[in-house]
């Protein structure tokens, strides 16, 4: 079964590129402040420079998910005899540290690869001149027949471990009141 | 709500322990701008010339450019201000990095600090809450060290700047350390004298601009067209032709020699392989698409940041040709904290008077033969003061001569106002650099010159090129550089414009926070730099609200240079200072150049003595400035001049 198409929107990042200039930061928060541009803000914006200067390290990562709990260990890796921690490469928004967070609210910020500039490059792209972000875009064929089995797996997946969690009664419970409440 | 401030300044007191964040008056910005122009007149109104620069009541302002945080790229210099123990005067100094916009984004303009601390401390601004904690574990640190130290405690994100041992052993060229940049010309032997080995900051805080959607459209392209421009950013980046130049025109030793084709295929080699093996990246600064720093890593994992010309010069000064030696001095006085351009000459000078037999091995122990060694020993004993030359050192070549005694002051030929100059020694006066030598208060050429070429173009076509797309010059001096014919002296009224504009350009910069690789020094060479006095205004002016054009920014320029004039002449700068090093050109005109000397007073609205007048200050809103000086009897009580005698 053939599926439609979808384009698919990336972001390549050249490590070895990055200047430390850190405008793509502020390109982000400038375009996501309301009013547009009127206010900038590092802490605000969807694409952080995960930087630790005396070791020449240097890595922008985009908001990605938010997750409730940081990971059960992490590990670490040297690349070039540079150590990096998995969290410089990770987009989430976790509790082990204050990135893709707002200041005020708390509440997570994911990037959205700026949607709202139709037919232009993300703001961080934009600034960025030495080529360290480079957008591009392809499409990708999606198979609904695939697609919907895969939603059925993780639906069954995810029930089963409520099941062996919190036993069929108490789920029940929770799923007439949470669907009562609309 | 403010615009492109934060309308709010941190004021410490290490004496008594306090901490206060004071909302500011928006009528200071619209007279001084912010940065080094609001310090002014806060080292004005709070340090009276009775102040001695180690009192505690001396301050030490760390301040944001106006324009820093703004979309505005370029803009992100941190200006520090305080009184130098060398000089007594007014001190110059600035960061690039991230440390004066994470203290934007921390909700402060500036930070001010007075008093002195019994202990070594260290400030922790965590956005409202702002602690001085103790240091006594950062106590004989690295300045880089120290850095890396506070981060790993406090926060990875927190921008540090730092003092090395030099700024904690009160050494008079300490520099302050942040990332890749340093405060130089004699910042950080203030801090040290407060005991404070550093401030970290962290800020999450939004920075709002007045005029967004113009600001930004006004902006966004220019990040494009600087990083495409090589006629901005420092030239010396990559270019083995620039450093050719300065290994050649630029003195060896202590500012003597200029070696005509030293800069063979065998140094270029050695240049570029050396330095490509050891370079880890190129960076820039916080929002600006050029790359002027790198960062070196020495094969013992040591690293550290070079810019500019400062990756010359140590082995110019030592006669060491192995540019190994200028990187392992960078890696030593990094750490250490030591002004990169004033330290070089110190020390030359020191070997200098070891061979002239004005030291000798009594005064120093075990002097090594090697130049190379010699420049090692030389450094430990001074940023530790030890011994009598040690601690002369410690003061700088001027107050060391004076220390040292036994002839040495005959040897210390290449100061202004006390303080090292770049090693400069050129063939016959140009009276707009003559002016620019006597009468900068910025104690460095590279601070005051910029704007306008620094010799003529002999071939005339190329010279209507030049001045066709020259959006940055003023009508008259397009005419002038038009008929500027080489061996032509610029005439009494040419220079002294000339002179101005430069400076003016400068106090721009150090007001708005950006860098003058962009604008005020990036103008001389290529005359197209991305920000001058006809393009700022509109950026200024979308960025805070306020009303602006070219004669008003002009003005408050003129009115922050002329403050800054009236705090040193306060402090006892009078017309008998002004003098360029004896020796920085061959061929001197004395006469012609008092009379240049003369025309930059009377332009300038100064006395004979170089004390602006009631007249000048008035009109600049500076009448407390005119009061002040008339009951000190710096002025006559109509306004005219006291003269001696």
């Amino acid at each position: 079964m053939k599926g439609e198409k979808k384009i698919v929107k990336l972001i390549k990042v050249n490590l070895d590129k990055c200047i430390a200039c850190r405008a793509c930061e502020l390109a982000c928060s400038a375009f996501h402040a309301k009013p547009k541009y009127s206010s900038i803000n590092p802490a605000r914006s969807r694409i952080r420079l995960v930087m630790d200067v005396l070791n020449d390290e240097y890595v922008p990562i985009r908001a990605t998910e938010y997750t409730k709990s940081e990971c059960v260990g992490r590990q670490i890796f040297t690349i070039n005899g540079k150590e990096y921690s998995e969290c410089s490469f990770c987009g989430a928004s976790c509790p082990s540290r204050d990135l893709f967070r707002e200041p005020d609210s708390g509440l997570p910020l994911k990037c959205d690869m700026c949607e709202d500039e139709l037919g232009h490059e993300p703001k961080c792209v934009k600034v960025c001149t030495v080529g360290a972000l480079v957008y591009e875009e392809y499409e990708e064929e999606v198979n609904e027949e695939v697609k919907e089995k895969e939603k059925q797996i993780a639906l069954e997946m995810g029930l089963k471990s409520l099941l062996d969690k919190y036993g069929a009664q108490r789920l029940l419970d929770n799923f007439v009141r949470m669907s009562q409440k609309g | 709500m403010r615009y492109a401030e934060t309308g709010y300044n941190l004021e410490i007191d290490l004496s008594r322990g306090s901490i206060e964040r004071v909302e500011t008056d928006p009528l200071l910005t619209e007279l001084h701008l912010g940065g080094q122009g609001t310090a002014a007149k806060i080292i004005w109104d709070r340090v009276p010339p009775e102040t001695e620069p180690f009192s505690p009541d001396n301050l030490i302002i760390f301040s944001s450019g106006l324009l820093n945080c703004t979309p505005v790229p370029g803009a992100n210099r941190c200006i520090v201000n305080t009184i130098s123990p060398q000089t007594n005067l007014f001190v110059n100094s600035m960061l690039g990095g991230y440390f004066g916009t994470e203290m934007k984004y921390a909700g402060y303009d500036r930070i001010i600090i007075r008093g002195k601390s019994p202990n070594l401390v260290y400030l922790w601004i965590n956005n409202d809450k702002v602690e001085i904690r103790d240091a006594s574990h950062l106590q004989g640190k690295g300045a880089m060290e120290t850095q890396g130290i506070l981060q790993a405690e406090l926060d990875a994100s927190a921008q540090v700047a730092a003092i090395g041992l030099a700024g904690e052993n009160r050494v008079y060229g300490a520099s302050i350390e942040h990332a890749s940049s340093a405060a130089a010309r004699m910042a950080g032997v203030v801090m040290g004298d407060k005991r404070l080995k550093a401030i970290a900051i962290r800020g999450t805080k939004d920075i709002n601009v007045a005029h967004p959607t113009e600001l930004w459209g006004l902006c966004e392209p220019k990040y494009k067209s600087i990083a495409d421009d090589p006629e901005n950013g420092d030239p010396m980046r990559l270019d083995p032709s620039n450093d050719a130049w300065h290994m050649e025109n630029f003195a060896w030793g202590n500012a003597r020699e200029r070696r005509r084709g030293y800069f063979t295929k065998d140094v270029y080699k050695n240049d570029v392989t050396t330095t490509d093996k050891a370079r880890l990246r190129w960076v820039g600064c916080y929002n600006c698409p050029k790359m002027c720093k790198q960062m070196l890593e020495l094969e013992d994992g040591r690293k550290f940041f070079t810019k500019c010309f400062n990756r010359l010069i140590y082995m110019m000064a030592a006669y060491v040709e192995d540019f190994s030696f200028s990187y392992e001095m960078l890696a030593r006085t990094t750490e250490y904290g030591m002004d990169g351009f004033a330290t070089p000459q110190l020390l030359a000078f020191a070997v200098e008077l070891y061979e002239a037999g004005v030291l000798t091995n009594e005064d120093l122990p075990d002097f090594p033969a090697d130049n190379a060694e010699r420049f090692f020993y030389l450094l430990d004993i001074t940023v530790r003061r030890e011994g009598f030359v040690g601690d002369a050192l410690a003061d700088g070549v001027y107050w060391a001569a004076r220390k040292i005694g036994r002839g040495a002051e005959k040897y210390d030929h290449n100061t202004t106002k006390k303080v090292e100059q770049v090693p400069l020694k050129l063939g016959k006066v140009n009276f707009p650099y003559y002016l620019m030598y006597a009468t900068g208060e910025k104690m460095s050429i590279t601070q005051i010159e910029g704007s306008y070429p620094q010799a003529p173009e002999p071939d005339l076509e190329k010279r209507k090129k030049l001045v066709e797309g020259w959006e940055a010059a003023p009508e008259r001096f397009k005419k002038w550089f038009l008929e500027w014919e080489p061996r032509v002296d610029p005439s009494i009224e040419e220079s002294v414009n000339i002179t101005d504009w430069n400076e003016m350009m400068h106090y721009v910069d150090d007001s708005i926070g950006t860098c003058a690789w962009l604008s005020s020094f990036r103008g001389q060479f290529g005359c197209r730099p991305a920000y001058h006095m006809y393009n700022l205004p509109e950026f200024i002016s979308y960025a805070s609200g306020l009303e602006l054009d070219t004669d008003k920014l002009w003005k408050i320029a003129t009115r922050n240079r002329t403050l800054v004039r009236a705090i040193n002449n306060r402090r006892g700068l009078r017309r008998i200072d002004e003098a360029p090093p004896v020796d920085h050109w061959k061929i001197r005109e004395p006469e012609k150049e008092q009379a240049y000397l003369d025309g930059y007073y009377a332009f300038k609205g100064w006395t004979n003595e170089g004390i602006p007048t009631k007249e000048t200050l008035d009109k600049l809103g500076l009448d407390y400035v005119s009061e002040d000086f008339i009951q000190r009897g710096i002025l006559t009580s109509d306004g005219g001049e006291i003269r001696e005698g």
